[in-house]
């Protein structure tokens, strides 16, 4: 018996070709290790939270970036921190805690111990044990601290949403996401304080790759999701924008809601309720928020990592973390403003019922992903085909198209070099 | 424990049967009927409740909300079905206030089988609830269900 890895230079793939894209992308071993290391380990930034989850000076937040576990802190001086979680000596994943507060980091197995920054400031017997006269043990005289420190992340940090990257190179956050996805980020991030107001964590059984694609197609929600399509908040007959940066990998879906109801795009649409009436309509009491600016709904991708979403008052990060090519933890962090008023809160926590795991127009979108991962997986020669208004890339002022995920693959083609 | 007192416990562990059983055999339109008209029903990760953030997974207010729930269970929430399985115990009776509120936590688990697959843990957690006796029966005017599981196997759909 022999177990062998695909070379992925053997992917059938015609050139230029975005609009089909073999299953094996989703659901290939080695392919997912090179996207690991070319997308969530060199030149991209990563999402690791936001600045609210870690107000105090040695407050922490453990996170993953990729499959690999990696810290955020706030270090004694105000200054944010985002180091790997694993110790320089022996490898152990010495923090284990999802969030806390800390005056240094110390490995519990020999107590190796950094400061919050990552440097290494101190570990026992480094100058061995006296004992009857004779010194035993110890390192070696040229063992020197600052060169055992943890691996330190370059950190970024815009209106309150922190990100990183273990590529000390990558370009500046607002360069990575070009002026007009950067409009969109401040539009929600515009520097007001933000609050928390909690978590769902749910592991999805698909590649990682599906959920971006999930936001950055306009065509299901108006089919998939009866809630969006009956009540009118996301539907193909409303205004809308799809808006890319140059390089196709960030995109906004911008929108704004309509009456909802029958009309031409609701025929033959199984599942339009023409009369679904809510017994309580609360879930959905929207109140337009000043700073909104016209749209009532922009899902933004950042890839390869982050959604944030606005769909009407309530508002979450995405977090996307890959674990294997079958499967990603899918983190939602909700909050809102500092100066909500107790009602806007209420009605932010009521919407959240049509998100997350459970959620009305989200639950089925992580069970479509599952079943999508196992139809790619049962055959290795097939291909997706994403040509809804045409086989190109472009922005466009409506949501009859799947351009954006073309974007997606031209920006993936090009970094992979397949 | 007095008579009264156990006379009360079993019923309390009745209607944790009830409703275990109702769920488990997938009766869900019976479900918004164990709730008070005014009622509370959370389902919370541990984590927001430890850690005192409000977001719930599903948070309703009234039984009107439950029964748009049950709407969208089997009309709108496109979904792999599958059986649930509920096993409830340390049934804990922790108070009865003045005006006759039952105070009462469990311990519960959920067992998931999808369709040709084998049977998996799908939640565990506790129920913190406030029960009332109304038209003759015990409902529950607040259920919270404060599940452990760090990570939800991809979505819930049914009432837990």
């Amino acid at each position: 018996m022999s177990c062998v890895e695909s070379d992925t230079t053997q992917i059938p793939w015609a050139a230029d070709e975005v609009s089909r894209v073999p299953y094996r992308v989703y659901a290939d071993v080695q392919l997912h290790r090179q996207e690991l290391d070319r997308f969530f380990y060199r030149g991209h930034w990563c999402y690791v939270g936001l600045e609210a989850e870690v107000p105090q000076p040695g407050n922490f937040k453990r996170t993953r970036i990729g499959e690999r576990s990696v810290i955020l802190v706030r270090n004694n001086d105000g200054t944010l921190h985002v180091v790997e979680n694993h110790c320089a000596h022996r490898g152990v994943q010495f923090c284990q805690a999802n969030f806390g507060s800390v005056r240094s980091f110390i490995c519990p197995y020999h107590q190796w111990n950094y400061d919050l920054t990552g440097n290494l400031t101190g570990l026992p017997f480094r100058r061995g044990v006296r004992r009857g006269g004779v010194v035993q043990g110890g390192l070696p005289a040229d063992f020197r601290l600052e060169e055992h420190g943890l691996t330190k992340l370059k950190v970024a940090s815009r209106n309150g949403v922190v990100f990183a990257s273990f590529d000390h190179a990558t370009e500046s956050l607002a360069q990575y996401l070009g002026a007009d996805v950067l409009g969109y980020f401040d539009r929600v991030f515009d520097g007001r304080a933000l609050t928390v107001l909690g978590y769902s964590r749910q592991r999805i059984p698909g590649n990682w790759k599906l959920m971006q694609e999930n936001i950055k197609d306009p065509y299901h929600p108006g089919l998939l999701h009866t809630w969006f399509v009956t009540f009118g908040l996301w539907r193909a007959d409303q205004e809308a924008k799809m808006v890319m940066d140059a390089r196709g990998r960030h995109a906004c879906m911008i929108s704004r809601r309509n009456a909802g109801g029958a009309a031409s795009v609701t025929e033959g649409v199984s599942s339009f309720k023409e009369s679904m009436k809510l017994r309580d309509p609360r879930v959905l009491d929207v109140v337009s928020e000043p700073w909104w600016g016209g749209p009532t709904v922009v899902m933004t991708t950042i890839f390869p990592s982050l959604i944030v979403q606005q769909q009407v008052n309530s508002l979450s990060t995405r977090q996307i973390i890959p674990h294997g090519e079958n499967a990603f933890d899918f983190v939602w962090t909700h909050f809102g403003f500092a100066d909500d008023t107790p009602e806007m809160t209420r009605r932010r926590l009521r919407q959240a019922n049509l998100f997350g795991p459970a959620g009305y127009v989200s639950a089925d979108d992580g069970e479509v992903i599952e079943m999508a991962q196992a139809g790619m997986r049962q055959d290795p020669h097939g291909a997706t085909v994403s040509q809804l208004d045409g086989r190109d890339v472009r922005n466009t002022e409506h949501m009859v198209t799947e351009t954006l995920i073309r974007g997606l693959y031209r920006y993936y083609r090009e970094v992979m070099q397949l | 424990m007095s008579s009264p007192q156990l006379l009360l416990t079993l019923e309390v562990q009745a209607l944790y049967a009830q409703y275990s059983a109702c769920l488990d055999e997938g009766r869900f339109a019976d479900w918004p009927q164990f709730f008070t008209e005014e009622c509370i029903y959370k389902l919370i990760p541990r984590e927001n409740h430890d850690g005192g953030l409000p977001l719930a997974t599903l948070s309703f207010e009234s039984r009107g909300m439950l029964e748009d729930r049950v709407f969208s269970i089997t009309e709108t929430l496109f979904h792999a079905p599958y059986y649930q399985r509920h096993i409830v115990g340390g049934v804990r009776l922790l108070e009865v206030e003045p005006d006759g509120v039952v105070l009462a936590e469990a311990n519960y688990l959920v067992i998931r089988t999808k369709r040709s697959e084998a049977s998996e843990i799908f939640n565990a957690g506790r129920y913190v609830d406030r029960i009332v006796r109304e038209e003759g029966r015990l409902r529950f005017r607040e259920r919270l269900c404060i599940f452990d599981s760090e990570l939800i196997p991809n979505s819930i759909i049914y009432p837990i």
